[in-house]
């Protein structure tokens, strides 16, 4: 459970995370900087669990994998947007971050609503207004690649296994 | 139903006769790109792998161009990534300071993709060489990693959106920029996402490389998955003299699938400008005349070609930048630098008071040379307008053609070039 950050439609990864501080990928330097540009005071009071809602074409622009990078370093538990640009929403799940698809959640949740998400079940429940949504859930084997903290530790685990 | 050149080339690389949109497939890659911002986190998750050496030390492009020359001491550490990795794996197209150009002008200048390619590279621009007709799209750190350690990647096979520019009158001064902003403008942001943008037509077929590479650029700025132009002899006689292994010549077929087919007359197409913040808000030059700036940036993977640098230096020569006006100059590569100051070119701007750069993508990214102050304005030829692109969250960056940008470096605000070309 956690509190909602809403942001608007062509949402851009030099705004998640300005060049500027691309010097250097530290998840940790890179989260206190996370979404400056859009809101300042984002990255000193987001709470583990906290929720990102955003518009159209969510994660446009650079392919810098810092961006959700910074989000999931955050502590941001799931970002739910109306769609994702798509080099964004590869990276996302590459580094086992979860977002889900879902314009009616965005229209029905508003910044600082409570919101739980249970990705197993794509549930997205505002507890503020007493209403659900359902997001498409992520495939089985997608579930335990963002489980398992993304691609490359899925990579290792199945050629450990195999 | 026969297939688009996209779908010829990811079906050939995953070993299929046949591919249509929306199919998921394995493909082998011709290229792998990283760069200094994308290619150390790659490193990092490269290591993690376990693996010892990368799939085909001449297959992969390590091109250290972003915060290069070092700007600090952190972007110093980060290129060492680069640098040592590039040296342990004996990557053979490895460049650096010195002989390092802007990645999308470099590689296809020194023959690394060639027509008929299937090119991942860790960052955004890596659309550019469709032009070639290649397929290249960008991913993150991670793909790229895994491309690195398998020289293979997963694709979704992308419908394709066919825009045919009819006749080759083009309005004085307009260029390739000013018809990617153009279509920009037309569909939006996110008018192409997830799907191949194809070029043609005879307005496309009349234009240059150069004019090529910077239309495809600029294919993610709609979204798009990669932007491709057929190969014809324009692309060949470039390829030609720079290509060092065999490549391959794939065109659409005449029953081929598009999901959207948009037509414009090339004469309609005005000189362009995109307002802050985003390409989408396009006007004509006309609209946009008359706005003061404070800084004018020229180059970029976008427009740091050869063409971009005769056709600025040819405003400038002779004149004077506006006292009120910064202008930078970013050739692409070393080779276009030296061609160009061969030509002339550079003096010529230097006279006019441009500040000439060493290649880098500095400027572009907000990264180093050329930040803008709170309330500043920038013209640039570059391909990003976004909030906080080239500085201060409160400045602001309007997007156009090399043409566009000399003669307002000149005026000082943003003009058409007639203005300050007499014949133009």
């Amino acid at each position: 459970m956690g509190k909602a950050w809403k942001f608007g439609d062509d949402i851009d990864t030099d705004v998640i995370i300005p060049a500027r501080y691309l010097n250097n990928s530290d998840p940790k330097h890179l989260a206190s900087h996370c979404m400056e540009d859009a809101d300042p005071t984002f990255a000193t009071n987001v709470k583990p669990g906290d929720i990102i809602i955003g518009g159209k074409n969510f994660g446009c622009g650079s392919s810098r994998e810092h961006a959700p990078i910074a989000i999931k370093a955050a502590g941001v538990k799931v970002v739910i947007a109306e769609s994702y640009a798509r080099i964004f929403y590869r990276n996302s799940l590459n580094i086992g971050m979860p977002i889900l698809e879902c314009p009616e959640a965005v229209a029905g949740i508003e910044s600082g609503d409570t919101v739980e998400v249970d990705l197993e079940k794509g549930l997205i429940l505002n507890k503020s207004k007493g209403t659900s949504f359902q997001a498409r859930p992520f495939p089985e084997f997608m579930q335990d690649l963002i489980r398992g903290g993304g691609l490359i530790s899925y990579i290792k685990e199945k050629r450990n296994n195999a | 139903m026969g297939m688009t050149i996209s779908e010829k080339i990811l079906a050939a690389h995953a070993g299929l006769d046949k591919v249509v949109p929306g199919e998921i497939i394995n493909a082998k890659l011709d290229i792998v790109l990283a760069n200094d911002v994308t290619g150390p986190v790659a490193i990092n998750e490269f290591n993690k792998l376990g693996i010892e050496k990368v799939f085909d030390q001449e297959k992969v492009a390590l091109v250290a161009d972003h915060f290069t020359p070092n700007k600090d001491i952190a972007s110093a550490e980060h290129s060492k990534i680069l640098r040592d990795f590039a040296k342990n794996q004996k990557i053979k197209y490895f460049w650096d300071t010195g002989t390092v150009g802007i990645e999308h002008c470099l590689l296809p200048e020194q023959g690394v993709v060639l027509p008929g390619d299937l090119i991942i590279g860790a960052d955004s621009h890596t659309c550019t060489y469709g032009a070639l007709g290649a397929f290249a799209t960008g991913v993150g750190s991670t793909d790229c990693a895994a491309g690195m350690a398998t020289g293979e990647a997963w694709f979704r096979v992308p419908e394709t959106l066919k825009f045919i520019f009819h006749g080759t009158d083009f309005q004085p001064w307009v260029s390739g920029k000013d018809l990617i902003l153009y279509i920009i403008g037309q569909i939006g942001v996110d008018g192409a996402r997830y799907k191949a943008m194809e070029f043609s037509g005879d307005g496309i077929r009349s234009l240059s490389m150069d004019n090529r590479l910077t239309i495809c650029n600029m294919a993610i700025e709609a979204g798009a998955k990669t932007g491709i132009i057929e190969p014809d002899e324009i692309t060949l006689q470039y390829v030609k003299s720079r290509a060092k292994r065999e490549y391959k010549i794939y065109k659409s077929d005449h029953d081929a699938c598009y999901e959207n087919v948009y037509e414009f007359r090339s004469k309609d197409i005005p000189l362009q400008v995109a307002f802050p913040h985003l390409p989408e808000n396009t006007k004509s030059v006309d609209e946009a005349s008359g706005r003061k700036i404070d800084q004018v940036v020229i180059g970029s993977c976008t427009n740091g070609r050869l063409e971009d640098l005769e056709i600025a230096a040819n405003i400038l020569k002779g004149k004077k930048i506006h006292p009120e006006i910064r202008c930078l100059i970013f050739p692409g590569t070393q080779q276009i630098y030296l061609e160009a100051l061969r030509k002339g070119w550079i003096e010529a701007m230097v006279e006019a008071g441009a500040a000439v750069s060493t290649p880098t993508c500095g400027p572009c990214l907000g990264g180093h040379m050329g930040i803008l102050a709170k309330g500043e304005r920038a013209l640039s030829t570059t391909n990003r307008n976004f909030v906080g692109r080239m500085g201060h969250p409160e400045s602001e960056v309007y997007l156009c053609n090399p043409a566009v940008a000399a003669a307002s470096a000149i005026k000082g605000e943003i003009v058409h070039p007639r203005e300050v070309v007499n014949n133009g």
